[in-house]
């Protein structure tokens, strides 16, 4: 990710003309303003999702197993008779409380390595980076895979699981461009006035490097999404009757011929939170590199 | 002739030879870091493997046969030296040998990995060129509005609605992909919904990555030196501009080798389909420690060899990143 950065970027500025440059791209790829309503509206039915579920998500109801969508149960019925809607809103918190949480780990986590490692270069360097080459060693659904099976399917397992893939990956994109912006007259202005290296690399480098790695995280959280899904489907996941999207997907497929519609709705659902936050990232990233910009609209 | 010397006389085996030498450290300490985490389990495997029923003397044979009694620095050391010859233990559950039974899956693996590269390829370069070509005219529209969904789609789900359409509606290919077909047609249809699978991801990130790609080459002085010469449309798009674009391309399939590697897990376990994925979800359900141990190895093995194939095929394509 040793993409050239635009020189306004790297001179130290208040957050005010990033948001302004965030709301120019916005507008500019009006499809970004979609992903973030798609996204809040989401987040909203999950948080509400107590409010606005129809019935409980787990009561079973044996006169109503398996029927079809209808004005009472919009996304039909399981074969425990549960009203799918309300699983699927259900289901919403876990997905996205996952994909958020184990992203903001992974962020904190992996980019404090990759700005101490870019920061102090030499030995450090080497020996977090090596770590990291390690840990990307492996396909990353197989280390989460990995990694829940070993600790146990359970909610903080699937996130410790999915933030340990996370970890190389911002440990990666917060390095290079430290390792640009320390060469930087302004911090060598900084060392001259006697500056503290954790005040440097706090004050002086993460607010300029941020910008690029909030957009990988919004990416990265529909990534987290989907492999939180992917866990659920393989029975790794959070435990039932909790619902899940990738879990409700999983129990349609075995009745696949009889109830299509219990794979399709929490599959429409995963592909609509997974799709407004790619399309909140190319908004991010439009904003970030002036570049892509240009010859992605032209 | 010095060291020196024979680097730029064949600057392209010195590059190979480089990388490969680059690469030993990770393996060393990819293969230590799967031998510590596997050591590392909650319980002792031999009581984990049999169970509460267990009685200490079985037990106590398992630990034996596992190599359990030994210290630890020798089962390292025995581990490290085994793999390097190609003996990676024994199957708890199969009662055979580790790589015996990799080696006879890993080419349902590979070739599902490669059919959806080809296909995936095969539509993503096009699309992306013509999108590029057409921009933000309705194939355009059309092509970026495909390429948002395929790649927001999870495997798993794009594998059930094929399934849906090709297997339970239109009958064509079946919902099962045994392995077992007799014949090379037989085969080929067990493969196709599963190759499907996992080429629309990669073609919505070939389409994407190739539009982007022709649209700041196209812009460049040599593409419009090309059209102020008055070459032919075709050759510029493509002898000028496409090889250009095609390098950031070419990471994205090394990128997307390890995807589909890990998805193969899903699409693997969809369409019930033997393979490394469906292997490795067996060995976990059975606790077959050794079985998951040479999985890891082969897995990070792949890794690191597609990383090294993908910094060569730039040196193929681009051969300005040989002289660096």
């Amino acid at each position: 990710m040793t993409r050239p950065v635009a020189d306004e970027q790297l001179i130290p500025t208040s957050g005010s003309p990033v948001f302004r440059a965030l709301v120019g791209a916005f507008n500019h790829n009006k499809l970004s303003w979609v992903g973030l309503g798609l996204f809040m509206a989401l987040a909203i039915l999950a948080i509400g999702a107590p409010v606005f579920a129809p019935f409980d998500p787990i009561d079973q109801s044996i006169m109503s197993r398996m029927k079809p969508p209808s004005a009472e149960h919009l996304f039909g019925t399981d074969q425990y008779g549960r009203d799918l809607f309300s699983r699927a809103l259900y289901g919403a918190r876990i997905s996205l409380l996952v994909g958020v949480v184990s992203v903001l780990l992974g962020l904190v986590i992996g980019g404090s390595l990759g700005v101490i490692a870019g920061y102090f270069g030499r030995v450090t360097d080497t020996i977090i980076m090596r770590v990291m080459d390690v840990m990307l060693s492996f396909p990353t659904l197989i280390m989460g895979i990995i990694i829940v099976a070993l600790l146990g399917p359970s909610l903080p397992n699937v996130i410790i699981a999915i933030t340990a893939t996370l970890v190389p990956k911002f440990a990666r994109i917060a390095r290079a461009p430290t390792i640009a912006i320390k060469e930087r007259a302004y911090i060598e202005a900084c060392h001259a006035m006697g500056y503290s290296d954790l005040r440097i690399m706090l004050l002086h480098i993460v607010p300029n490097i941020l910008a690029e790695i909030l957009v990988m995280a919004s990416l990265w959280t529909a990534n987290a999404i989907m492999i939180e899904a992917g866990f659920s489907f393989l029975g790794l996941g959070v435990r039932p009757p909790t619902p899940t999207w990738g879990g409700m997907i999983r129990e349609g497929f075995e009745h696949i011929f009889q109830a299509p519609w219990m794979s399709l709705f929490p599959g429409i659902c995963i592909l609509l939170a997974v799709m407004s936050l790619n399309l909140l990232g190319d908004g991010l990233r439009d904003a970030v590199d002036p570049r892509l910009k240009r010859s992605k609209e032209g | 002739m010095t060291f020196r010397q024979l680097a730029a006389r064949n600057p392209t085996t010195f590059f190979i030879a480089r990388r490969l030498l680059f690469s030993i450290p990770t393996i060393l300490a990819v293969l230590t870091v799967i031998f510590f985490a596997m050591r590392t389990l909650p319980g002792d495997p031999a009581y984990a493997i049999l169970g509460d029923i267990a009685t200490a003397e079985a037990i106590e044979a398992l630990r034996e046969r596992l190599g359990l009694n030994l210290p630890v620095s020798q089962q390292y050391l025995d581990f490290l030296l085994g793999i390097f010859q190609g003996d990676f233990g024994t199957s708890l559950v199969f009662g055979r040998p580790v790589l015996g039974e990799i080696l006879r899956v890993l080419p349902f693996t590979l070739e599902l990995t490669f059919a959806s590269i080809i296909i995936g390829s095969a539509v993503g370069i096009p699309l992306g060129v013509l999108s590029a070509l057409y921009r933000n005219r309705l194939l355009d529209y059309i092509t970026r509005v495909v390429s948002l969904i395929g790649f927001s789609i999870p495997v798993f789900f794009t594998a059930i609605l094929l399934i849906l359409a090709f297997a339970v509606h239109f009958r064509w290919f079946p919902v099962i992909s045994s392995g077992n077909s007799a014949g090379f047609s037989g085969r080929i249809n067990e493969l196709v919904l599963p190759a499907l699978t996992g080429a629309l991801s990669l073609m919505a990130m070939m389409t994407r990555a190739t539009r982007s790609s022709m649209l700041e080459v196209l812009g460049e002085d040599y593409v419009r030196t090309a059209r102020a010469k008055g070459a032919p449309r075709t050759i510029i798009v493509i002898r000028h501009a496409l090889r250009n674009a095609l390098i950031p391309v070419v990471t994205i399939i090394g990128l997307y080798f390890a995807l589909i590697i890990g998805n193969s897990v899903l699409i693997e376990t969809v369409f019930t389909r033997p393979g490394l994925g469906s292997l490795i979800i067996g060995s976990l359900d059975n606790r077959d420690y050794p079985m998951v141990q040479g999985l890891l190895v082969i897995y990070a093995l792949i890794i690191v060899v597609v990383n090294l194939a993908t910094d060569l095929s730039y040196s193929v394509i681009d051969p300005r990143v040989k002289r660096s």
